[in-house]
């Protein structure tokens, strides 16, 4: 890192001036999507812009919820973010032990096939998997849209690799100690794993929290929709009323925020140490 | 009397290992059992099924007929879809390099003792943990011919603004511009992770043999941070060649024809078209080739990538 000092008064206000302008740019979307949720429809349309509206109408909040059923929206989208987040990273952390640690025929050639798996594209998957799903009779249900997102090959892979940095002595004295596979995973491991668990959470939560394809493809009906399809949906039947989309794309993207920010030292480290895609 | 015991108890011995490793060995398979299958079930059958249908014209309803490999032949007739691979090329051949670029130079900027770095790292990574829907709806509203932010500030300057996203000529250009702005947090996280790789030392060795800023930037930082460009070059291209959800959002809905079938013509790209020849057209063997065909183009960049990085990128 280089010190503030080592650079010219004159560097230093460029470099400041640069990352100002950067910052107000990434900044006002966000700053628009907000300000216009709490406009009247008026003063939404105004040229020139009202950039604070003066008399703030907050009715678009509950408003959103009597037009659609946002609420029915948001719980679908929170539980199917913990119905595949809670056992994915549950099931991978196992996978990931037995790969990492047990000794067993066929490991290797098995662990192979994760990975050519992870090569694998999602759009290769959409279609077969959705007429899996037809065949299931699982379209339009809470199945549909959770249980092929639990299973990954990529959790087990991050996982393993941490697994491995671990050092192995714990364990050969729990060994000895003729502990239980099983205990060694749960109370050995597992809590010294708790980083790379919750930067995998955080990356779960937010796939799932934000897919849109998937969730597009296997509902039809207006009652299984998650937020980003009810959302997208809206966009067609409510041009005219902006500050009405801007107030659920508001709702829609406060909760993970909220939840970066709490997980935010480990999602940052585990971005740096896997490179795991956002 | 010890000596009858011994060979007993080595038995023993043995048979206590083997039990082990059968332990060992159980176990292990029930730690894995559950991804495997998983697995199995809903990524390698979908596997198999993507491209037996690839060699099929089957429509999603009635008998499937095998057609060899004549959904790959048309593909290079089909218009549509060699010119949906050209947007598609566009759009990374523009987005990749811009995004590395911005967020090489705001991670080089954010990598010194400046105020308000957390603050500034924070803000430009907020994109990327916003539902692209709500990115597509505020960008949307901005991009408004007659009522949008955009238009107005550049009247401010003089500059009549086009129709961002009803212009078939600047629509692909708008959803560019988005993907830029969303993607530099992301790439900027990583490069700063490699650029706190890169030792003080080598810094002040070069301020003592009177290196300017910019010598030391082009000497010292960039080659160093070469392999972490390289990773999100990498990770970047198999996401542009992939990317579908904005693309989607920012394009009006229609069957076809009319002005929205001018946008769509416009902005459809890859992935766009197997989704359209999948579910709209229920061209389910032809959107199984497509699929497959742009699975193999990725994987020749990357693996092109990969041969490549030997000429560019410095490991110490």
């Amino acid at each position: 890192m280089v010190g503030e000092k080592g650079t010219n008064p004159v560097a230093r206000v460029v470099i400041h001036s640069v990352l100002i302008l950067g910052a107000l740019t990434m900044l006002l979307p966000f700053f628009w999507m907000i300000t216009t949720s709490f406009k009247t429809y008026a003063d939404s349309v105004q040229i020139p812009p009202v950039w604070f509206p003066a008399k703030p109408d907050f009715s678009w909040y509950p408003r959103i919820f009597e037009q659609v059923p946002f609420g029915r929206f948001y719980f679908n989208t929170i539980w199917v973010t913990v119905g595949r987040t809670v056992p994915q990273v549950f099931l991978c952390a196992m996978a990931a032990y037995g790969f990492a640690r047990l000794r067993f025929p066929g490991r290797t050639a098995i662990f192979i096939g994760v990975l050519a798996i992870l090569m694998v594209p999602s759009q290769v998957l959409l279609i077969p998997q959705y007429f899996e799903m037809v065949r299931f009779g699982w379209v339009d249900t809470y199945k549909a849209l959770i249980v092929p997102g639990i299973f990954s090959a990529y959790g087990t892979f991050l996982l393993r690799q941490f697994f491995l940095t671990l050092p192995k002595e714990l364990e050969e004295a729990a060994v000895i100690d003729g502990c239980h596979y099983w205990t060694i995973f749960w109370r050995i491991l597992l809590p010294l794993t708790v980083p790379a668990l919750a930067a995998l959470t955080f990356f779960v939560v937010l796939w799932s929290w934000n897919d849109f394809m998937w969730p597009m493809v296997v509902t039809n009906d207006e009652s299984m929709r998650v937020l980003s399809v009810g959302i997208n949906s809206l966009q067609g039947v409510y041009t005219s009323q902006q500050p009405l989309l801007m107030a659920g794309a508001v709702m829609a993207t406060i909760p993970l925020l909220v939840f970066f920010l709490v997980l935010q030292r480990f999602v940052i480290k585990g971005i740096s140490f896997s490179g795991i895609k956002g | 009397m010890s000596l009858a015991k011994e060979p007993q108890m080595m038995l023993t011995g043995s048979a206590v290992k083997s039990a082990l490793r059968t332990r060992e060995m159980l176990w292990g398979y029930f730690f894995i059992a559950p991804v495997v299958i998983g697995l199995f079930i809903f990524v390698v059958i979908p596997i198999i099924a993507s491209l037996v249908l690839s060699f099929s014209s089957w429509d999603g309803s009635s008998n499937m007929n095998f057609i060899g490999l004549d959904n790959f032949v048309k593909m290079f007739s089909d218009q549509v879809y060699l010119k949906a691979l050209r947007t598609t090329t566009v759009y990374t051949a523009i987005t990749v390099p811009a995004t590395i670029i911005l967020s090489v130079m705001v991670a080089v900027m954010l990598n010194r003792q400046i105020r308000g770095r957390d603050v500034y790292r924070l803000i430009f990574f907020l994109p990327s943990v916003t539902m692209p829907v709500a990115i597509a709806v505020v960008w949307k509203w901005m991009y408004n011919g007659s009522n949008g932010l955009i238009n107005y500030l550049l009247s401010l300057v003089g500059i009549d603004g086009p129709g961002w996203i009803t212009d078939e000529r600047f629509i692909l250009t708008s959803i560019m511009i988005i993907a830029i702005w969303g993607g530099i947090g992301y790439n900027m996280i990583i490069l700063l992770s490699g650029l706190q790789g890169i030792p003080d030392t080598y810094y002040e060795a070069a301020s003592l043999d009177g290196a300017t800023s910019w010598s030391r930037f082009a000497n010292i930082t960039v080659p160093l941070l070469t392999p972490a460009i390289f990773f999100v070059l990498v990770t970047s291209l198999i996401g542009a060649f992939q990317v579908f959800d904005l693309v989607f959002m920012l394009t009006p809905v229609t069957s076809g024809g009319g002005a929205g079938g001018v946008l769509q013509d416009a902005t459809r790209t890859a992935v766009f078209s197997i989704y359209q020849n999948g579910f709209t057209w229920f061209k389910i063997g032809y959107a199984s080739a497509q699929a497959w065909v742009l699975f193999v183009i990725i994987f020749l960049i990357t693996m092109l990538q990969m041969y490549l990085q030997k000429r560019w990128v410095h490991y110490e």
